[in-house]
């Protein structure tokens, strides 16, 4: 396992100092670009996978980014490492997954990472704590400029960028926060929430993106539209509309429930420190459930001595590659239950 | 077993939930789930969007013929599978794709973000490499080594231009 120390660390992006951070977790904006040249992955054959994957690496060590952008190779990466990385949000589970040449490189800080032969031949993507999405543009513009200084794209001055699936093409942007939504949650609101996302052509998802469910109350809201619109007018949309209306409904929500049913919240958020500080084993579905009724108590000052970084690490680092990659070991579920239920013991009480 | 809220459909859906120490399971079907808020739909997948279409398309004989000169794909195999094979497959299937963008993206389907430095001024140079590649992989596969070194040169030649 050559990922280790990366599980051992929190990343820049998860720390609670971003605005909104009680709520929003985090801001991505991603963005798919093909080379010029090549067919696009599904026609491409191994050979021709290979010459990608090799040029993209040779041109991504040689840039001239802030931060130098480690390179793995994913195809040869051990299972557990390739988990790490999604667990980080660094690459999705579909590219930990899927066979063939393909890699990713990330930056110390985590807040930029590349995925190449994904389901397009390059993925670019900035990362940010809290609501910062201006940021986050700003990083993929300038790395995608970098890119594109030492390549052709795929491009039609019509269309835009082309993309394997027509559902990015145009800019090939996908804008996306991570909500953390336990009021909406537990007072039965969010199928509104999603309904009206919908409507407004964005997609709601659960923690890990694509088809994944919604653990510890944890949503990811993207943009669908990625044609007929420019980047700045879909990032200013997203910053000044959507992700505002669904903060204020989240925060009105936990007023509201807080008005009408204090002992409610508090006895969650107290049970639930309750049950961490003292559990002796925990599956990671009952430890997301508690840790999110925890938190929201802690945004809502309701639970003192906690600390929202402390948090935040704890959804991170609870999770099956990382409690391995810090044992340095594979380990059963059972295992991973003991571990994962000492090592929040230990985060939680004080001394 | 069916759902336990409506009684009618088949629950799909179990959710262990832990509160207050206790264990509480529920089996619910996927429509009450969503109401729920405890599953995420996820949205319109585009094969259900391209299948609707195609549906609603009167030249459905004509579609289904269509396949892309320079990487080969079909247009039912792009249907069944979603993804794209190549840059030309947007000209190639630029009608039957019209409809699709604009319910994907909205009536308008003009791109109007970034630009790349270099534009789109290398578009034929583009679709030549894309057909020697395409050669290259065929000669390799049919073991014509010769041929395959030929277009190899070419390429290279190419890429300097």
């Amino acid at each position: 396992m050559k990922l280790t120390e990366l599980a051992k660390r929190a990343g820049s992006w998860l720390q609670g100092e971003g605005p909104l951070a009680g709520i929003v977790i985090s801001s991505r904006v991603r963005l798919a670009r093909n080379l010029a040249g090549y067919p696009f992955l599904s026609r491409c054959d191994h050979q021709q996978k290979l010459e990608i994957q090799e040029f993209l690496r040779q041109q991504t060590s040689a840039l001239a980014t802030a931060e130098p952008l480690e390179y793995i190779n994913i195809d040869e990466a051990e299972e557990l490492d390739q988990q790490l990385l999604v667990e980080r949000h660094l690459i999705s589970r579909q590219h930990a997954e899927a066979n063939g040449a393909r890699g990713m490189a990330y930056s110390a800080s985590e807040k930029i990472s590349i995925m190449i032969n994904e389901e397009d031949h390059l993925r670019l993507q900035a990362l940010q704590p809290g609501l910062r999405l201006e940021e986050a543009w700003q990083e993929v513009d300038r790395l995608d400029d970098l890119f594109e200084a030492k390549m052709g794209y795929a491009f039609s001055s019509r269309l835009g960028y082309l993309t394997a699936c027509p559902t990015n093409v145009g800019t090939g942007i996908r804008v996306s926060v991570m909500l953390h939504l336990p009021g909406l949650r537990m007072s039965g609101q969010m199928e509104k929430v999603v309904r009206s996302a919908r409507d407004m052509r964005l997609a709601v998802r659960g923690l890990h993106g694509e088809g994944t469910e919604a653990a510890g109350d944890f949503y990811q809201v993207s943009n669908q539209r990625t044609l007929g619109a420019s980047e700045q007018q879909i990032i200013e949309e997203f910053k000044n509309q959507v992700v505002p209306k669904i903060v204020d409904y989240e925060q009105k929500t936990r007023e509201k429930l807080l008005a009408e049913h204090a002992h409610f919240v508090d006895d969650k958020a107290f049970r639930a420190m309750g049950a961490l500080q003292n559990a002796r084993t925990i599956s990671s579905e009952e430890s997301l459930e508690l840790l999110s009724q925890l938190r929201m108590g802690v945004t809502l000052a309701r639970v003192s001595g906690v600390k929202l970084d402390t948090l935040n690490e704890l959804f991170l680092r609870t999770q099956p590659a990382h409690l391995q990659q810090i044992e340095n070991r594979l380990m059963s579920t059972e295992e991973r239950g003991l571990a994962r239920a000492k090592y929040i013991r230990q985060e939680l009480n004080p001394n | 077993m069916l759902c336990q809220r409506c009684n009618k459909n088949e629950a799909t859906i179990h959710i262990t939930e832990v509160s207050d120490g206790e264990h509480r399971e529920s089996h619910l079907c996927e429509q009450c789930a969503e109401a729920d808020g405890a599953v995420v739909k996820t949205p319109t997948t585009i094969n259900q969007l391209l299948s609707s279409f195609i549906m609603a398309h009167s030249g459905v004989a004509e579609l289904a013929e269509l396949s892309c000169p320079e990487c080969g794909l079909s247009f039912l195999e792009f249907r069944q599978h979603g993804l794209l094979g190549c840059a030309n497959d947007y000209e190639v299937f630029t009608q039957a794709l019209e409809g699709l963008l604009a319910r994907v993206h909205g009536e308008d389907t003009h791109h109007v973000g970034k630009v790349p430095a270099r534009g789109g001024t290398q578009q034929k140079r583009n679709m030549k490499l894309l057909r020697l590649r395409r050669e290259l992989a065929g000669a390799v596969e049919s073991e014509e080594y010769e041929n395959a070194a030929q277009l190899r040169d070419r390429i290279k030649e190419f890429e300097k231009q």
